[in-house]
């Protein structure tokens, strides 16, 4: 790859071929990728700067200190959200094996790792949805916050505010993608990418799959870790 | 079927796979680890804030690879790179000013509103009496 762009690299603007080397669906979806980043970085940014305004915060190991069947008074700061963390990166490791298989052409790994990818969605979002319900029952929600500050001062909604509008948010990715995958699994198993002869589509699922992994690395550290 | 050449050039196969998975669980391994020694520690210590400083480093180390490998970048034509890439430099310049804005705001604010900054040092004592009766309510309600 790297020889033929080294070979001719001043010919790539000249006209008669494509200069990015990638389809127009890829491309695009670059794009919005890029848009969404945006979008996502907007949200962080505004979050980061609400909070070096104000001058307590929640701490994060006294909120987010709950995992399933645990009871009430479960004390297990990041343990749930770790857990949380890892399916989406095993998540993000089947989908590119899914990817490079359709790189080979071997539609039953394909397909394997496919399943495998939206099981792990699902878990994410099955644990997300536990969490959302967790902290609505302690009674936060949009408007509403339960929690102290972490020197025992009052705080304000803008932690919960924040908290459920980004996870939300984010939440909502992985819904879609999971079923961008399921469409993939589908279309797949209809045999069309063997009719079309390449799994391109595949790819283009997996740079969004990806990019919500990659979303994820950031909310997870800015809302559970700092 | 060039394409699928291109692939096994530079597709790196299963083993890179398993490598990438564990070049990004071991800084998240990391990152919980600090995660855990950061809490006993004082709001707003100096060595709490270097320890904050290491998480954001390997979180944009876990960014580079997802981005780089995962989602394959780093193998595309140096053209594509860099039309997303320059954009994304943006940001650098709005976490610089938003953050520093937020900060200052807050100095604005601590200075010329002291009614407001004493409201904010005062603990909060009756709030969790009342959070616990409320659960109290709650588990009779259930009763």
């Amino acid at each position: 790859m790297s020889t033929t762009t080294t070979a001719v690299p001043e010919k790539l603007w000249s006209g008669g071929k494509s200069p990015f080397k990638v389809e127009y669906g890829k491309l695009m979806m670059w794009y919005f990728l890029m848009s969404d980043a945006f979008t996502f970085g907007a949200f962080l940014i505004a979050y980061g700067t609400t909070r070096f305004a104000t001058n307590g915060w929640p701490n994060p190991n006294e909120v987010f200190k709950s995992y399933p069947f645990a009871g009430e008074n479960a004390n297990a700061p990041l343990v749930f959200v770790s857990i949380m963390t890892f399916i989406l990166i095993i998540s993000s490791v089947t989908m590119v094996l899914a990817v490079q298989a359709g790189q080979q052409m071997n539609k039953n790994k394909v397909v394997i790792n496919l399943i495998l990818t939206i099981l792990g969605g699902a878990a994410f979002l099955s644990c997300q949805a536990w969490e959302w319900n967790h902290l609505f029952h302690e009674g936060a929600w949009w408007g509403r916050n339960p929690f102290l500050n972490a020197d025992g001062t009052a705080s304000t909604t803008n932690f919960t505010n924040f908290f459920f509008t980004i996870t939300g948010f984010h939440g909502f990715h992985v819904f879609s993608g999971v079923i961008i995958n399921i469409i993939m699994l589908i279309m797949t198993l209809t045999d069309k990418f063997e009719k079309r002869g390449h799994y391109l589509m595949i790819e283009k699922a997996g740079l969004y799959w990806h990019f919500v992994d990659l979303v994820w690395v950031f909310v997870f550290t800015c809302f559970y870790l700092i | 079927m060039e394409h699928t050449a291109d692939a096994e050039h530079h597709g790196g196969g299963t083993k890179e796979v398993i490598k990438l998975t564990f070049i990004l669980s071991i800084p998240t391994v990391i990152e919980l680890a600090l995660g855990f020694a950061m809490m006993g520690m004082e709001q707003g210590s100096s060595l709490k804030l270097a320890i904050k400083g290491t998480i954001v480093i390997l979180m944009m180390a876990k960014a580079f690879y997802i981005v780089g490998y995962f989602m394959h970048l780093k193998h595309e034509v140096k053209n594509l790179i860099m039309t997303i890439v320059v954009p994304l430099l943006l940001f650098v310049w709005f976490i610089t000013a938003f953050l520093s804005d937020g900060n200052s705001f807050k100095n604005l604010k601590n200075t010329y509103d002291p009614h407001k900054k004493e409201l904010s040092t005062q603990k909060v004592e009756k709030k969790e009496e009342v959070k616990e009766t409320k659960t109290e309510e709650k588990k009779k309600a259930v009763e």
